[in-house]
């Protein structure tokens, strides 16, 4: 609530820039408040990548193998299951509303609102990831690509799955309708995600898959946040 | 002759046109059916290398095409439903998806049937089956959102916008899964048939495909009906209507 009351007093200085920021200032506070939550869904990301040797097998071929696809596959489930955290608690007390009717333009309070996500969800997840690599029998130069590309790509996964997360927002089915939205559309951040990794292994140059990651990322960056603000308009209406 | 195709766009003027080409349809879908079948299965002649197993591709090739097809006009009544806010093309949409998804699932099933004989393997991670895969994920996603929401008009414009979004990732999903699959396994298996096609394996697969198209418009517009009838329940023109017809 102090947030929408802030939002609506510093409503003289409308620009882009402002609105961007003080919703992903009020969202990254939201956040730190809970901060358990937070330490929870990097130890599911943990568990998961910890759970895949037990599967398989521990040889550091066969690790070294399906280690950046397992990475990968993790950190789009952690991003999965953070997602209904972005728009859910505010649709439910009310301050989606204020935010939506607040004179700021709602796709830049939207990106604030992702990047938020993004900084709170997604940037623990890159930092964890080197040394969940090295447990994986990956060595310097492919934890340094596996590190580059999911700075590049998780942000494309928040992006991505804040339009699921607006769309399902007062609809049934809750975290399993998600999956099923968002997962197909992760695909291609996943397979260049993944292949950037792999690549290197191999001892091509990831740098054809990293540019199509950062390609990604800006055509979600400039389009998402106003597919997002007609998905939350919708979810208001 | 000047048709007002906007009067159309009215879910009273457009049940009984739907109803009536629903039937047109059907009839042609049928006719087109039988005479594509007799092609393939009787006057086409046997594959040199792949023998009779190939002629699940008069199924096959036509689902494929549909399934991608399909989705494309539906994205197109999605933008149609967003910009101009207007009920029948989100209908139009709604109908479409189960198709849609029916087609896909069909070009998967078959693919799998035919790959079995031919290569040995009823799934290959291949470009083309894996993205026809996610493909039907996200017709199964528009309509499971669909049934989550309660509220229809926002059920409409909140799949119209998933659609939207689908349609802007598909071919970049395409491509991805297709650089993917030729950076990790090489093309050792290649479904294309046989460089040169005789023409009546080419006849069969075209009739084939009018076929498919008519039954997708013959089903699209029955169901629109139904769901016209579904939302409209209580509008005083349906109810005449419905009262002229057990007259009948």
């Amino acid at each position: 609530m102090t947030a929408s009351v802030e939002l609506a007093r510093s409503d003289t200085e409308s620009s882009v820039i402002g609105a961007m920021s003080c919703a992903l200032v009020r969202d990254v506070r939201v956040a730190l408040r809970s901060k358990s939550e937070l330490g929870v869904q990097l130890l599911f990301y943990v568990i998961v990548v910890t759970l895949f040797p037990l599967a398989s097998s521990p040889s550091r071929d066969v690790l070294a193998t399906i280690g950046p696809g397992v990475l990968w596959t993790s950190a789009l489930l952690a991003s999965l299951l953070s997602l209904p955290r972005l728009f859910a608690s505010d649709f439910h007390d009310g301050t989606l509303e204020q935010i939506a009717l607040s004179p700021r333009p709602l796709p830049a309070l939207m990106s604030g609102k992702i990047a938020a996500h993004w900084v709170t969800t997604g940037l623990p997840v890159v930092m964890m990831a080197p040394l969940l690599g090295a447990q994986y029998a990956l060595d310097g130069d492919a934890l340094g690509t596996l590190g580059v590309s999911l700075l590049i790509g998780t942000p494309i996964l928040s992006l991505l799955g804040a339009v699921g997360a607006a769309l399902t927002l007062g609809a049934r089915g809750g975290g399993s309708l998600l999956a099923l939205l968002v997962l197909p559309l992760y695909v291609p951040v996943l397979i260049f995600g993944a292949g950037a990794v792999d690549a290197v292994r191999a001892g091509v140059s990831a740098s054809a898959h990293l540019s199509l990651l950062g390609a990604g990322l800006l055509m979600a960056l400039v389009a998402v946040p106003f597919a997002v603000s007609a998905a939350v308009r919708i979810a208001l209406d | 002759m000047l048709i007002n195709w906007y009067r159309f766009s009215s879910p009273v003027s457009f049940y009984p046109l739907a109803g009536s080409w629903s039937y047109l349809f059907g009839i042609l879908a049928a006719l087109l059916a039988g005479a594509g079948l007799f092609v393939a299965l009787v006057a086409a002649p046997t594959d040199a290398t792949q023998g009779d197993a190939y002629r699940i591709i008069y199924i096959h090739v036509p689902a494929a095409w549909m399934a991608m097809f399909i989705y494309l006009v539906m994205a197109g009544w999605s933008a149609f439903a967003l910009g101009f806010n207007t009920r029948l093309s989100a209908m139009m949409a709604q109908a479409l998806a189960p198709t849609g998804a029916m087609m896909a699932a069909l070009a998967l099933w078959t693919g799998a049937f035919w790959g079995r004989p031919t290569w040995g393997a009823y799934w290959a991670w291949d470009a083309r089956m894996t993205s026809t895969l996610i493909l039907l994920f996200l017709y199964l996603g528009i309509i499971a959102l669909r049934h989550a929401i309660e509220d229809p008009r926002r059920a409409d414009r909140a799949c119209a916008l998933l659609a939207l979004v689908g349609a802007v990732n598909v071919p970049i999903i395409y491509f991805s899964v297709q650089w993917w699959n030729t950076l990790h396994q090489g093309s050792s298996i290649s479904l294309t048939v046989a460089p040169k096609m005789a023409l009546t394996m080419l006849l069969g697969i075209l009739v084939m495909t009018a076929a498919a198209w008519c039954y997708t418009i013959a089903v699209t517009l029955a169901r629109v009906q139904s769901i016209i009838v579904e939302r409209e329940r209580g509008a005083e023109w349906l109810d005449s209507l419905i009262h002229l017809e057990a007259a009948r």
